[in-house]
C-alpha cells in the first residue's frame, strides 16, 4: 500500500542565505531516487512536508516552479525546532520531502486573466513559484498583464533579490517592489507599506484576479484597497497558514469548519473564506 | 443471516477456539473499569460490562504508534533515511464490542480513508479485524445512541452480534468476514423461542433510552450562525481542557507526529493521540494561535462532532452516543445538553 506519510529521501544541493538577518535560507534539494521527482509532480501554490530525521516535519511552500526541472527549492524562516535545525544543515546532508500537499492557485481559471500578485515578508515563496511559472515562455501568453507588489521591512529582507532585479528589467511584468523604510541613498524602488503602494499603483480590476500572501496585518489593510479597486471577493485569492502535522487531511488539526487547510487549502478565495469559521 | 446459539457454559471453549486462530480482544476488568485487552486466557474476557472506559479505537489506532524508523549514525550509508517499520497486521477479533463503538469505526473510516489518501495502518488493521459485537440489554443512563442514528441492537458496524439471552448468547452472523471467522467454531442453531426473546430485549433496551436532541435541526442551521452564537460562553465555562472527553471518544481521531531519538543514533517517528482541547494543538511556531482561547477549543470539539462532520459527509453526527464523555467529564459538561442548545439556538434549561 502506498504510504502517504513516508517522505522521499533528498540530498541538500545548496543552502543560500537570503536575508541580511540570516533568518531566511533557501534550500535546493535533489531527489536521491530520480523516479521520485516524477512522483512529486506539483503545481505552483502547493506546499510540501519537509522531514528531518530526529527533529520532525514542517509544512513549507514550494518556492521552485514546476517549470524548473531537476531540483526543488524551499525558503525556510528560522522559527523553532525543525527550522532552526535545518538552518544548521549543509550541502550534502540527507533529509526528506513528502507531498506535494494541498491545492494550488487556480491556473485554469486564471488563464486569459490579468494578475495582481501581492506579497509581504517571507510569504513570497509560492508567489515566486507562480511568477517563474507564468514567465516561462510556454506559459506567458496564457496570462494577461502581471503586476507584482512585493514589500519587506527594509531592502535586506527582500527574498530572491537577483531575480527581482531581473524581473524589473523585463517588460512583460510590472514590478512594484517596496520597503517600509531604508537608509540606503541608492534605493531605486518604492518606499511605503504594501497597502499604500497597492493603492498608489492602482492595478485595474478589469478581467483581473488578485493573489495576496503575507502577514495578517498586511492582508487586513490591503483587502479594503482591493475592494476599492473593484475586486470582488471571488477574485481575491489567498493562501493560509495553520499548524500542520499530517498534511493530508487526517490528523485533524488544521480545520476551518469542514475544510482542512492542508488538503482542501491552503489556497482559498475570500468568498470561500467568508463562509467558513474565522479561525486562522 | 443465520441465528445460532451458544450456551454460557460453552462460551469459554468458543473463545479459546477463536484464540487458536486469531488475536482476540475482549473487555477485561481492570480495577473499577473495563478495558479492551488482547486475551491471554479465555477466562479473562468478561462480558458482564456496561461499556469499557476507553473506546476500542486503540485496537485499530494505538495511542502511541511507531510510524517509521531511521538511523542517525554518521557512518551508516542510509543515515537520515526514514523507513517503514515492520508491523503486525495478522487477523484479529474484537469480541464484545458495543454496537455504538462499531458504528464509530465506520465514522472514523471516512476520515482515515478518503478518496485521495488512505491511512495505511488504519486500513490494514481495519481489514484484519472482525467485530463480534454484544448488544446492550441494559443501556446506561448516559447512553443516547438512538438519538444519533445507531442503537443498542444496531448491527450496521458489526460482522456478527451476540445477544445475551440469560442462559446463553444468541449469535447473528452478519457479514462474510463474520462467517469466515465463526466458521471455525462449532455452533448450534438457536432454539425457536430465541428470536422472540431478542425482539423483546431490543424493544426494552430502545425504550429505555430517551431522545437527547435533534441532529437534523443542527444540520439545518447555518454554520456561522451557531459558530458565532453567544451560548458558547456558557457551554465552555467550566471546561478544564483536560482532554478526557476526546481521549475516551470512539470518533476522536486526532494525532500528533513526533520524532524520538534513542541512544543518539537511532530514532523513531511516532504518532500519538492528540486533542483539540489542548492549546498547543493549533499553536504556530510564530506564537500566533488561532484557538488560543478555551472557548474556541470547546466550540471546535462540539462543532466538529455535531455540525462539521454532518455537513462534510451528510451521514449524521460524528457522535455515536456512547456517553463516555458525559460520564467522565470532571465538570459535568454534557454533550446531550450542548446538542439541545445547538439545535434550538437557546441555552435556556431544556
Ligand atoms: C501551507 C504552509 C506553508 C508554509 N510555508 C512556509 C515557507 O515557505 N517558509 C517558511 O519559513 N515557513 C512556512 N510555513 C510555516 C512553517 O511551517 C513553520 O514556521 C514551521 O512549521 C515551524 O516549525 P518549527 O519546528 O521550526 O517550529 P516549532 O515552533 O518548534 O514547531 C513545532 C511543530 O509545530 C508545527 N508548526 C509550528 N508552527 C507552524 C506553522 N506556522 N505552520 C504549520 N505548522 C507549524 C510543525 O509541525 C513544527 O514542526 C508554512 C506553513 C504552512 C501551513
Ligand atoms: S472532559 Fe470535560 S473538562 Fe475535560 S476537556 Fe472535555 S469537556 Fe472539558
Ligand atoms: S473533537 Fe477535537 S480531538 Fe475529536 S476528532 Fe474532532 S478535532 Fe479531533
Ligand atoms: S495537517 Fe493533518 S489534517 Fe491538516
Amino acid at each position: 500500500m502506498n504510504n502517504p506519510y513516508l517522505p522521499y529521501p533528498v540530498r541538500i544541493d545548496s543552502v543560500i542565505t537570503e536575508t541580511e538577518d540570516r533568518n531566511l535560507k533557501t534550500f535546493k534539494f535533489i531527489f536521491l531516487n530520480p523516479e521520485d521527482e516524477e512522483k512529486f509532480k506539483y503545481t505552483a501554490g502547493q506546499f510540501a512536508m519537509l522531514s528531518v530525521a530526529g527533529q520532525g516535519e514542517i509544512p513549507i511552500g514550494i518556492a521552485s516552479s514546476p517549470t524548473e526541472k531537476g531540483f526543488i527549492k524551499f525558503t525556510v524562516n528560522k522559527v523553532g525546532r525543525v527550522t532552526t535545525f535545518m538552518h544548521n544543515m549543509k550541502a550534502g546532508d540527507i533529509m526528506g520531502v513528502r507531498g506535494p500537499c494541498g491545492n494550488w492557485y487556480p491556473w485554469d481559471i486564471l488563464e486569459g486573466k490579468n494578475l495582481v500578485i501581492i506579497g509581504g515578508g517571507f510569504a513570497f515563496t509560492t508567489l515566486r513559484s507562480s511568477i517563474v511559472y507564468m514567465l516561462n515562455p510556454e506559459n506567458r501568453s496564457k496570462y494577461g498583464k502581471i503586476d507584482v507588489v512585493y514589500g519587506a521591512r527594509h531592502p535586506g529582507l527582500l527574498l530572491y533579490r537577483d531575480e527581482l532585479a531581473a524581473w524589473e528589467a523585463r517588460d512583460d511584468i510590472n514590478m512594484h517592489i517596496t520597503v517600509d523604510g531604508t537608509t540606503d541613498p541608492n534605493w531605486k524602488y518604492n518606499v511605503g507599506f504594501v497597502p499604500a503602494i497597492t493603492k498608489q499603483k492602482a492595478p485595474s480590476a478589469e478581467n483581473s484576479y488578485a493573489i495576496i500572501c503575507g502577514p495578517p496585518v498586511m492582508i487586513k489593510f490591503t483587502l479594503p484597497v482591493l475592494t476599492e479597486l473593484g475586486f470582488p471577493p471571488e477574485r481575491i485569492i489567498s493562501s493560509l497558514e495553520m499548524r500542520m502535522k499530517c498534511g493530508i487531511g487526517i490528523c485533524g488539526r488544521c480545520n476551518l469548519g469542514t475544510e482542512y487547510v492542508c488538503k482542501d487549502g491552503p489556497v482559498f478565495t475570500l468568498e470561500k473564506l467568508s463562509k467558513l469559521p474565522n479561525e486562522y | 443471516m443465520s441465528e445460532m446459539f451458544i450456551a454460557k457454559g460453552d462460551f469459554p471453549a468458543i473463545i479459546e477456539r477463536l484464540m487458536s486462530r486469531y488475536r482476540v480482544y475482549a473487555p477485561v476488568k481492570n480495577g473499577r473499569y473495563y478495558d479492551f485487552a488482547a486475551l491471554k486466557e479465555a477466562g479473562a474476557a468478561d462480558l458482564g460490562f456496561k461499556n469499557t472506559r476507553v473506546s476500542p479505537k486503540g485496537v485499530l489506532y494505538p495511542q502511541a504508534e511507531r510510524m517509521f524508523e531511521y538511523s542517525l549514525a554518521k557512518d551508516d550509508p542510509e543515515v537520515n533515511i526514514v523507513k517503514e517499520t515492520p508491523k503486525d497486521f495478522s487477523p484479529q477479533v474484537i469480541l464484545g464490542i458495543r454496537p455504538c463503538d462499531a458504528k464509530g469505526f465506520k465514522l472514523d473510516d471516512a476520515n482515515f480513508c478518503s478518496d485521495k489518501f488512505k491511512d495505511p495502518w488504519w486500513a490494514q488493521r481495519r481489514e484484519a479485524t472482525t467485530l463480534i459485537g454484544l448488544a446492550c440489554n441494559t443501556p446506561s443512563s448516559t447512553c443516547f445512541c438512538t438519538t444519533v442514528n445507531t442503537g443498542p441492537f444496531d448491527t450496521t458496524g458489526l460482522d456478527a452480534m451476540l445477544v445475551d439471552t440469560g442462559d446463553g448468547y444468541a449469535l447473528q452472523v452478519l457479514t462474510e468476514k463474520g462467517k469466515n471467522v465463526l466458521g471455525i467454531v462449532d455452533l448450534k442453531p438457536a432454539p425457536a423461542q430465541v428470536a422472540g426473546k431478542i425482539e423483546e430485549l431490543k424493544a426494552g433496551a430502545e425504550k429505555s433510552i430517551p431522545t437527547a436532541f435533534d441532529p437534523a435541526a443542527i444540520a439545518q442551521k447555518e454554520t456561522l450562525e451557531i459558530f458565532n452564537a453567544p451560548f458558547w460562553d456558557e457551554i465552555h465555562f467550566g471546561c478544564l481542557n483536560c482532554g478526557t472527553c476526546t481521549f475516551l471518544c470512539p470518533t476522536c481521531w486526532c494525532f500528533d507526529i513526533q520524532d524520538e531519538v534513542q541512544e543518539g543514533t537511532k530514532g523513531d517517528r511516532l504518532r500519538l493521540w492528540d486533542s483539540c482541547m489542548f492549546s498547543l494543538f493549533t499553536f504556530h511556531g510564530s506564537g500566533h494561535n488561532p484557538r488560543s482561547q478555551k472557548v474556541q477549543r470547546v466550540r471546535q470539539r462540539f462543532m466538529h462532532k455535531l455540525k462539521y462532520y454532518q455537513d462534510k459527509y451528510g451521514t449524521g453526527t460524528a457522535c455515536v452516543g456512547c456517553g463516555r464523555c458525559v460520564q467522565a467529564c470532571p465538570v459535568n459538561i454534557d454533550i446531550r445538553q450542548v446538542g439541545r442548545i445547538l439545535g434550538s439556538g437557546c441555552s435556556c434549561p431544556a
